[in-house]
């Protein structure tokens, strides 16, 4: 029974000891940030990888998501005659919910993974101990240009999946299922507000963005330095990342349209 | 090397323009921006005996067009009246002053909104001018109430003319 | 930061590069650049009033006094004490397990010890603002037992770093500065390799060149010449030698190679169970009478270090489990 209870409570003491250090991490990051004023291709070359090589996929499934959108929307709304609010339905939707959690989902599963891959075989390989040994900070080199490149982008992946979702919708009520066009444009244009919803979702992504980017980093800088410790790593990071990304956007939700 | 770095900048720079693309789109073809410039325009207040369910950005209409939004709701605790404050664009400056404000309802379950029926004053509402004559919204309930009573009445009275 | 001025610097001017120097603040403030750039030979008033040389080379570039570290309930190091002569090449030698890699980190100040100092060039490493540790650190070269070399990045680029980060150099100078340290080591033609197409001997190598970029006062070596053929272990030997000696640097071998570590090194260590058995030349431990060195050194299989782990008696272990139940 003690041992139970002395057992709970090093898991307990274990946890928080982490969640100090993630938080110190964090802290050097932002301190790093000067690193990225001085060179800026660092924090380029990690847009291409974390944000241009996630185009594709964000985008396939944003188009996708909107398109079923339009067709389950189109099945519940026309049973009370009101198919123009199609566009209203498939808009808010992703912009306030669909764009930014789905796409952090898809970040957390595409760059959030890889960078906790590529930081902990980095610390595996002791290239991190050689870079520290060459006077030079790895968190400022290595870490800070990945984590503000997620924060960069997330907020641009959300919005390309938003509209491309918006014109999947648009593609399936208008082009398959005869909603009348102006209809569709103009209820949206009405009822979705640049404030509240537009501004409300980029603010969401944003918090998402930092979110799986300090998990997936810190995960990589925190892993065993084996094989096995670098693979549970990255399962640890989609994991977190997904529970971080839906209860953060219960809390933000709450938050912004919860008055 | 330099090849390489090109290529990058390049992608990188178009997946940037590419998601700009996509919140401009987002902001000027999906919401309300063109409709609601915020900002821009003058504040003219109203007093009504009861606004019933008017909301903070309700639209403000004339002949059913938008001319601006609620941008505030404040209640007098001296005439216990609601104090509706109102964001015209600054376009319309050409509403007269003896303008009549009344809140509607859009549709029988819609929301409300308030609209403006022209005076023939010469005079124009600036910033921060009030618009006196209103009309509290019309509460379902009170109609309902006043029919039923209404009706009742009638009843009494056709009663009594058997009566007669 | 120097002891009586505080001034932080980088050290590179020589302004208290050791011990002495720093006097130099209290009775010279405005002392020019050439005075404190000389830190060999230094006039002293001695006690009796008269000026005297003094060399200040006698000092030890690293010493270490009591250090002590744990790695988990494991106690690694428990009171070591180690003084590397500058421009020798110093071994400290131990079987696997031994913490050989820790040490060299514990002096780079990658890791903190329990107790204990590490005094580097007269610095102690473990109590030096972060800045200025990474100011020390430019003046320590390390190899690591992987390489450690950068995979994204070709070979070029690789030894390239260090100058690019720390230094303004024209690409011109960095591109010649870069070829001559790959010709030092023999891979100038291997420049536009990556990492991955380098084999362990060559990307040791490649490593060796990126840790002298920077020219620095120390290199550390850790484990070079482990899983290396006899061709390119000879290759190595004669390299750091060459090196330490070409270009006065102070060399650290950490290694359990007998036989090529006591051809090159000028003063062994052997470190074991925590604590420093005996030190001294190669010879002198070849011919130690302590049996636990004797055994090291000449790889006996019998001896005071026994071949099994530590485990209860074979037939005991049989019985207990046929019984039932693991303990």
């Amino acid at each position: 029974m003690i041992e139970q209870l002395a057992r709970l409570g090093r898991t307990g003491l274990l946890a928080l000891e982490r969640l100090g250090r993630g938080h110190l991490l964090l802290l050097a990051i932002l301190k790093g940030m000067t690193e990225i004023v001085r060179r800026p291709f660092l924090l380029i070359a990690q847009m291409f990888s974390v944000g241009v090589l996630s185009i594709l996929i964000v985008g396939i499934s944003g188009l996708f998501v909107g398109m079923v959108l339009g067709l389950q929307g189109y099945y519940v709304l026309s049973q009370f005659g009101a198919e123009e609010s199609l566009g209203v339905m498939v808009a808010a939707s992703l912009v306030r919910e669909l764009g930014p959690v789905v796409t952090a989902l898809l970040f957390a599963g595409r760059a959030g993974s890889a960078l906790t891959a590529e930081i902990g075989l980095m610390k595996a390989t002791e290239q991190l101990s050689g870079l520290e040994m060459m006077a030079v900070d790895p968190v400022k080199r290595i870490l800070a240009p990945r984590f503000f490149a997620g924060f960069l982008s997330m907020p641009l992946l959300a919005a390309l999946f938003s509209a491309l979702g918006i014109l999947g919708g648009y593609l399936v009520s208008v082009g398959l299922l005869g909603v009348d066009e102006g209809a569709f444009w103009s209820q949206m244009q009405h009822k979705i507000d640049l404030h509240e919803d537009i501004y409300n979702g980029v603010i969401k992504s944003l918090v998402f963005g930092v979110v799986c980017t300090w998990i997936a980093l810190f995960q990589g800088y925190d892993a065993v330095p084996t094989s096995e410790g670098v693979s549970r790593a990255t399962t640890r990071t989609v994991v977190h990342s997904a529970f971080a990304v839906l209860g953060l956007d219960f809390v933000l939700t709450a938050l912004m349209f919860g008055d | 090397m330099a090849q390489n770095r090109k290529i990058v900048e390049v992608s990188v720079g178009a997946f940037m323009l590419i998601g700009l693309v996509a919140l401009f789109f987002l902001a000027m073809q999906v919401s309300n921006l063109s409709s609601a410039p915020r900002g821009s325009g003058y504040e003219v207040t109203a007093r009504f005996d009861n606004i019933g369910s008017l909301k903070v950005r309700a639209p403000v209409t004339m002949a059913g067009v938008v001319l601006g939004r609620v941008v505030a709701i404040d209640f007098d605790d001296e005439t216990y009246e609601a104090v509706v404050t109102m964001r015209i664009q600054s376009k319309y400056d050409r509403i007269p002053e003896d303008t009549f404000a009344k809140i509607y309802t859009a549709g029988l379950l819609g929301e409300q909104y308030i609209g403006l029926d022209p005076g023939g004053s010469d005079t124009f509402l600036k910033d921060g001018g009030q618009i006196t004559l209103t009309q509290s919204s019309i509460v379902l309930e009170e109609i309902i109430g006043q029919f039923l009573f209404n009706k009742a009445e009638g009843e009494k009275n056709g009663g009594k003319g058997e009566d007669k | 930061m120097c002891p009586e001025c505080g001034e932080l610097g980088d050290g590179l001017d020589g302004h208290y590069s050791d011990w002495r120097q720093s006097r130099l603040c209290s009775f010279w403030p405005g002392a020019p650049g050439w005075w404190r750039a000389w830190p060999l030979l230094r006039l002293e008033a001695g006690a009796d009033g008269r000026y005297t040389m003094s060399d200040s080379q006698a000092e030890p570039l690293v010493k270490i006094r009591g250090l002590r570290f744990s790695r988990g309930e494991k106690r690694i190091f428990d009171g070591v004490d180690i003084d590397i002569q500058r421009h020798r090449v110093t071994a400290i030698m131990g079987p696997s397990g031994t913490g050989k890699t820790t040490l060299l980190k514990l002096i780079g100040g990658q890791l903190q010890p329990e107790a204990g100092t590490v005094i580097v060039d007269g610095k102690d490493i473990h109590a030096l603002p972060l800045d200025a540790l990474y100011k020390l650190r430019i003046r320590m070269g390390m190899m690591f037992q992987s390489g450690a070399l950068l995979t994204d990045i070709d070979v070029f680029e690789n030894v390239a770093y260090p100058l690019r980060e720390h230094t303004s150099l024209s690409e011109e100078m960095i591109r010649k500065l870069v070829l001559l340290k790959l010709e030092a080591v023999g891979l100038r033609g291997a420049r536009d390799l990556m990492p991955s197409e380098l084999s362990g001997g060559m990307a040791r190598r490649v490593a060796l060149a990126r840790a002298v970029a920077l020219d620095p006062m120390m290199i550390m070596y850790d484990e070079p010449f482990t899983g290396q053929d006899p061709i390119s272990m000879g290759v190595l030997v004669e390299l750091i030698r060459e090196l330490n000696d070409a270009s006065r640097l102070t060399s650290i071998i950490v290694s359990h190679d007998v036989q090529e570590t006591a051809e090159i090194a000028d003063h062994i260590y052997v470190i074991s169970q925590g604590k420093v058995i005996e030190h001294g030349t190669p010879e002198e431990l070849m011919d130690s009478q302590s049996a636990w060195v004797k055994q090291f050194m000449h790889g006996l299989p019998d001896g005071p270090v026994r071949f099994h782990y530590p485990a209860p008696d074979l037939a005991q272990d049989f019985f207990r489990h046929s019984t039932g139940g693991r303990p």
